[in-house]
């Protein structure tokens, strides 16, 4: 899948660019966008470094135990196959609550680590589980309750209220996750009888 | 109720990283030595995530550049029409799935040319906070599974999606 995504969108664009005369700036794009990709990576280093050994200390102080076991219910219902004794619990539970709160910087740290832990449940197979598709389905439905960057950027371009779109996004987002849960779910049922 | 958001939102970072360290001095655990585990696994996964994330964005930086981006919009319009979704706001619908400070550009964008209470500024204003970038979070996290399969992801990810857009466009209507 990724491999045709990434070939589609190399191939469109350049092919694209050949064709119009924009030759010499999807060039420059192209390499401006690697040293981009390596800028971003430094910046993740530190990010990453710190989140990831403050949530060692969370999780060896025990916070992480009861995080999970606060929420152990939902992680039961949307995976129901999930070893109880597996770390990806909790790496799963800190990823929702962070994306929930809005601590992007937080959540991909222990979303990866939580992708981790599955692919070993997984027998580092190279296809999805079914753990893996419930998980990414639901991140990518966006789980941010309040959506303060949006917010800010409103308050910096002349609106005169800029939370006043909280309500919607709020109830956009809990249907789009519903969708998500909903679709995953049935899914997992039709492919668990395969 | 903004200056409540903005509080909460500044100090989201320091209230968390204080409580985490103050239960792990309580806990009595070695406090410094396992965040010096945890960091060096969280520099670990970059390395790794290093080639994935110079390839996809080399492939969105590309996409921008050539102007395939309004090529698909185009394609896309007829369909959008017919379902009454502005068609200004659908380079923020499709550049949102692949990149978010992309996509932000473009907000800024519509909040200039029509105002960031106008009815187009508040559509991309839900549509941005209930999408997720997925096709970036998709490449990042199947790189840290080691999944080249992906199955239904992608069809479940762009359904819940779409299922947001919609719903954006609805509560606006009413």
């Amino acid at each position: 899948m990724i491999n045709y995504l990434w070939g589609i969108m190399i191939i469109s664009g350049m092919g694209y660019a050949i064709l119009t005369g924009h030759g010499k700036e999807v060039g420059i794009a192209a390499i401006d966008s690697s040293k981009e990709a390596i800028e971003l990576c430094i910046a993740m280093l530190g990010v990453m470094g710190l989140w990831m050994g403050l949530m060692q200390i969370a999780i060896k102080s025990g916070i992480m135990k009861k995080l999970t076991q606060g929420l152990n219910p939902v992680i039961k219902m949307l995976f129901p196959t999930l070893p109880a004794d597996s770390n990806a619990r909790e790496y799963i539970t800190s990823n929702f609550v962070a994306n929930i709160l809005g601590l992007g910087w937080a959540a991909t740290p222990v979303g990866l680590k939580a992708m981790k832990e599955l692919k070993g449940l997984n027998n580092d197979s190279e296809e999805a589980s079914i753990d893996m598709c419930t998980f990414l389905i639901i991140n990518i439905s966006s789980l941010q309750l309040i959506p303060i960057n949006v917010i800010t950027y409103r308050s910096q371009y002349g609106s005169a209220n800029p939370s006043s779109i909280i309500g919607y996004a709020i109830i956009a987002t809990a249907v789009s996750t519903l969708a998500g849960v909903l679709f995953s779910t049935i899914a997992r049922k039709i492919s668990s009888k395969e | 109720m903004n200056n409540v958001l903005m509080y909460l939102s500044d100090y989201a970072i320091p209230i968390v990283i204080f409580y985490i360290v103050l239960v792990g001095i309580q806990s009595k655990c070695l406090i410094f030595e396992e965040f010096l585990t945890g960091a060096k696994d969280g520099l670990g996964i970059v390395i790794e995530l290093m080639p994935t994330l110079i390839g996809l964005m080399v492939g969105i930086g590309v996409m921008r550049a050539s102007g395939v981006f309004e090529v698909m919009v185009g394609l896309m319009k007829p369909i959008t029409d017919m379902l009454k979704f502005p068609s200004e706001l659908l380079p923020l619908a499709i550049v949102k799935m692949f990149s978010s400070s992309a996509a932000s550009s473009l907000l800024i964008d519509i909040y200039k040319e029509f105002g960031a209470d106008s009815y187009l500024g508040r559509l991309a204003s839900v549509m941005m906070s209930a999408s997720e970038t997925v096709f970036y979070t998709l490449a990042v996290y199947t790189t840290a599974g080691g999944i080249k399969k992906t199955r239904y992801i992608v069809p479940g990810g762009l359904f819940a999606t779409i299922v947001g857009i919609i719903c954006a466009v609805v509560l606006l209507n009413v």
